[in-house]
């Protein structure tokens, strides 16, 4: 459990407010500002540097994380809507010291190239499997519509994705 | 089965670094933390053109937090890497809207930001230069110095007076009476404007300066680690051995991160904060309007043809809105000049490049370095020139392409090994089952249904445009269990780089793969020297250098062994990590008992640790004449896409069905890498050709500097079908007879797309991108003037 006050943001004297939630399974407890981005939260309180910023404006999709089961853009999310919230970022998807199936086809798919996407891209793509462990080409474009790739063209993100699908499916860990 | 040709060139080995960044574990620039750091906010001129009158910063230096505040008038540099004119802050007026005018580094950026409100700036307007048009009348001058900056002589020409950056002319030939004795006259003006890189990681630069003496340390997200440090120990008098530039994993660069950017100021923040590390991360809006953009163009050319389709004379004005500062554009009107009439034998050729000065965003590298813009104009012109003579567009491509034996429009002979742009044409024609234009039966029948169907085809070429001394440097060495420890100056931003190079140095040395670690961080006080990463130059010339620095490690080797093993060195040879004796295999030392030394029974030790290097500096070029004659070509890549769409008629949006790309690269040393390049080029052009474009104001203000307005493709955007064709026709002085191709893929893809629209709707488009409302509008026109 952590707890650390937080010294993010504007310093204007409003009131720190207490905030629970679970993030890649572990509890974490701190006060943040009202105003604190669940974004700026996990990357300069919590130092998850996996979930990245691209915008800020909720338009790349380079932030993306998964909370409560859904993929939102955490630049677009105040922390204190994680209050109670179970939150799964990048630095959550590896099994112990393994890669999960869906990492393991993003680099044989050569899915990514700068790599600076890849953490959001991978979580749209978590939340999809998880609520559709069979989809389709165009419902895994709608997917990942959210997460701009300047580097790949996309094909490789969507063969991937297909592919870490078919895996679950067979019957293997995520 | 016949024997492979090599154990790891030729092998679709995966990059290194993908499992770093699958866990998110890859550190960025973005992500980079030093203890006591500051943050640093920029406030940026609301003016396209306008006298800066007064600067009050005086309340902002009060703020508590602040630590640094400057202005131009304490920055007297002037930064460019051919072109040295762009200041670190606008000093005296500012040039385009966006341009940085005060910069603050505070405990924070809400901080930083609060004190830049509280900086007050008066500016006194004046006119401002928006077009080619308004540029070349020279009304209003961006750079009233022009004729005091400094310039790379020889190869830039700028007009004092003008607003021309640069004035690069080709001559060849004897054009007027090629005219005169030309069976048709075809001319077209065709342009495109500004438009955004777009790396998913905007810039950003970390420095800290040292209080107590000259030196500074800088981390910044660069694709030119040794120019930035070249290029600052120039501005600021340091001496290379001041400064240190650290260049971790880059988040995308496109061109748009070669030179120097953000690091000067950077720099002087932390001078003038005592020393504190200063971080400055562009917002995707300044990433748009602050930093740099891809140049216009508007390109007026005309033709002299044959009756039978051979292309006699031509004469191309390449006018280029290169925006406030000429930095590094003015190599891009260079590089027209001696590529821009597209990868075709012209005898008789007049170009003129003109890099203006307009007071936008100023235009850099942009993934083909003016290639896609100059073949927008080329392609279409020879689309153009096929419907006039009721010549089938392939054929006449095929009929005017370069071959072995012919002149360049610089005068350079094409050798045998120098690549087919006609296999590549050939390629993509048979991929699209490509028969030729369709009748305007055809065409009407379509258009009455709602949706018309076209194909088109483009070539295109591109050789690397640099420096003729352009060099770089390869250091190899070996641990004490025999394993590789490689040091290039290059920069991996996702091309793949570090993956190629250590395959190279794993086939020379024939060692297991994973036996080679590149050390993937670049750094100028530790890893070799290197220009910079563009041009598509590395593979090539990073190729070449690290083969002879694993031959040079080999020889080492070998010295050291043929003592130990009491022969000749040239009885030795290696492999399975061992060298051995040709005749008495058995006689064989391993790398490892060599690698730090050989140490005999009884003691003695001989060798010493093995550290190799290999050198490689760009063979045989020269400089450009007054003509624009000479070889500035280290390599041509040449490449055709085949493009098959269907625009609904109605909306007028363009659907890409199937998209056939080849290029001849001599050599695939990696062929999925490859495959990488190529897919994500095109879809980067299909962004060119569809949607993408920078947005103006009569008054010159920005008006799309996000993902939002400025839409760049998703993946609901990918064309339906991408066929990569990697061809190889070897280049006998590549590595394993490799050429590069990072930046061809995007280049020609508009030209592919509006080829294939003028086949579906029998209309020329001149301007990009094809929006579906320029489509929608056009069909409508060319309806109402039917009925």
């Amino acid at each position: 459990m952590r707890e650390q006050p937080s010294n993010t943001g504007e310093t204007g004297g409003t009131d720190r407010v207490r905030l629970s939630c679970v993030v890649n399974g572990e509890k974490v407890s701190a006060l943040v500002e009202p105003h604190l981005t669940l974004l700026s939260f996990l990357r300069q309180e919590l130092k998850l540097l996996g979930v990245k910023e691209g915008c800020g404006e909720g338009e790349c999709g380079a932030c993306t994380v998964i909370m409560n089961g859904n993929a939102v853009n955490s630049c677009l999310t105040l922390a204190l809507e994680a209050e109670g919230a179970r939150i799964l970022t990048v630095e959550g998807l590896s099994n112990g010291g393994g890669l999960s199936a869906l990492q393991e086809e993003f680099v044989k798919h050569d899915a990514l190239q700068c790599g600076f996407c890849t953490p959001g891209m991978l979580m749209s793509a978590r939340a999809l499997l998880d609520r559709n462990p069979d989809p389709g080409t165009e419902e895994i474009k709608e997917a990942v519509a959210g997460n701009l790739c300047r580097c790949t063209g996309y094909y490789p993100i969507l063969e991937a994705i297909t592919a870490a699908a078919k895996r679950e499916r067979e019957g293997e860990q995520r | 089965m016949t024997p492979r040709e090599f154990n790891h060139v030729g092998e679709e080995a995966l990059r290194f670094e993908a499992r770093d960044k699958v866990t998110g574990r890859a550190a960025y620039v973005h992500d980079l933390e030093l203890p006591g750091m500051l943050h640093a906010k920029v406030l940026h001129s609301p003016w396209a053109h306008a006298r800066i009158t007064a600067i009050d910063a005086s309340v902002a230096r009060d703020l508590p937090g602040v630590k640094a505040v400057l202005t131009g008038e304490e920055l007297p540099y002037l930064l460019g890497l051919y072109m040295v004119d762009k200041p670190i802050l606008a000093r005296g007026k500012v040039r385009y809207q966006g341009e940085p005018v005060v910069a603050v580094a505070a405990v924070d950026e809400a901080t930083a930001e609060r004190a830049l409100a509280l900086v007050r700036v008066d500016y006194e307007r004046l006119p401002a230069v928006l077009s080619v048009d308004a540029a070349l009348a020279a009304q209003t001058l961006v750079h009233e110095d022009i004729g005091r900056l400094e310039y790379i002589k020889g190869a830039f020409f700028p007009v004092p007076g003008s607003n021309i950056a640069s004035w690069h002319k080709t001559i060849r030939g004897d054009v007027e009476g090629a005219f005169a004795a030309a069976d048709y006259i075809m001319a077209s003006e065709l342009s495109l404007p500004q438009v955004a890189h777009a790396p998913l990681e905007t810039h950003v630069a970390v420095a800290k300066a040292d209080p107590c003496s000259n030196r500074v340390e800088i981390w910044t997200s660069a694709q030119s680690p040794f120019a930035v440090r070249n290029l600052l120990a120039k501005a600021f008098g340091l001496s290379h051995n001041e400064i240190t530039v650290r260049v971790p994993f880059v988040g995308g660069g496109f061109g748009g991160k070669a030179g120097i950017h953000l690091e000067p100021l950077a720099v002087a923040l932390s001078r003038a904060s005592g020393g504190l590390a200063v971080k400055i991360r562009a917002t995707r809006e300044e990433e748009c309007n602050q930093l740099p953009c891809r140049e216009g163009l508007r390109g007026r050319i005309k033709t002299g043809v044959s009756r039978d389709g051979r292309i006699t004379a031509m004469q191309v004005c390449y006018d280029w809105d290169g925006g406030a500062y000429a930095d590094y554009s003015v190599n891009i009107g260079r590089a027209a000049g001696y590529s821009g009439a597209g990868p075709y034998e012209i005898a008789n050729i007049e170009l003129h490049s003109r890099t203006l000065y307009t007071n936008k965003v100023y235009g850099t590298a942009y993934r083909g370095f003016g290639h896609l813009e100059t073949h927008w104009v080329i392609e279409r012109h020879m689309d153009m020139i096929a419907q006039k003579l009721n010549l089938d567009p392939y054929e006449l491509r095929l009929k005017n392409l370069l071959r072995e034996g012919s002149l360049t429009i610089s005068g350079e002979r094409i050798a045998a090994d120098s690549g087919r742009p006609d296999h590549c044409l050939q390629a993509v024609a048979k991929e699209i089952g490509w028969q030729g234009y369709r009748s305007q039966a055809e065409r009407e029948a379509a258009l009455k249904s709602g949706k018309a169907r076209g194909k088109g085809l483009a070539a295109l070429h591109k050789a690397p445009a640099m420096p003729s001394t352009t060099a770089t440097a390869a250091v190899m060495q070996l641990n004490e269990d025999g394993t590789v420890r490689l040091m290039l100056g290059a920069v991996d931003m996702g091309q793949g780089v570090y993956t190629v190079m250590a395959q190279i140095a794993a086939e020379v040395l024939d060692l297991p793969l994973h036996k080679v670690k590149v050390v993937a961080e670049t750094d100028t006080d530790k890893n070799p020297y290197d220009w910079q990463t563009v041009a598509s130059k590395y593979s090539f010339m990073g190729g070449n250098a690290v083969m002879r620095c694993a031959q040079d490690v080999l020889r080492q080797l070998k010295e050291t062994a043929a003592r130990v093993l009491r022969c000749p060195v040239e009885e030795l040879a290696h492999g399975g990590e061992r060298i051995y004796h040709v005749h008495h295999p058995d006689k064989a030392l391993s790398y490892k008992q060599l690698a730090v030394g050989y140490g005999f029974e009884n003691g003695n030790g001989i060798g010493g640790p093995i550290i190799g290097h290999g050198r490689y500096i760009a063979e045989g070029l020269t400089n450009l004449d007054a003509n624009g004659q000479g070889l500035p070509a280290l390599d041509w890549t040449y490449g055709a896409h085949g493009a098959e769409i269907e625009v609904d008629v109605e909306t007028g949006e363009i659907e890409v069905i199937k998209i056939a790309s080849a290029f001849d690269v001599g050599k695939a040393l990696n062929p999925a890498l490859a495959r990488s390049q190529v897919i994500g080029g095109v879809v980067q052009g299909l962004g060119s050709a569809l949607c993408e474009q920078f947005i103006y104001t009569p008054e010159g203000r920005l008006l799309n500097p996000s993902f939002a307005d400025n839409k760049i493709p998703t993946a609901k955007d990918i064309p339906g079908q991408i066929v990569p064709i990697l061809i190889e026709n070897p280049q006998l002085d590549g590595p394993f007879g490799a050429r590069g191709v990072g930046e061809h893929p995007m280049i020609s893809v508009p030209s592919v797309i509006a080829n294939a629209v003028y086949d579906a709707l029998g209309i020329n488009f001149f301007e990009l991108p094809l929006t579906p409302e320029r489509i929608a509008l056009a069909v409508a026109k060319q309806e109402n003037q039917a009925g």
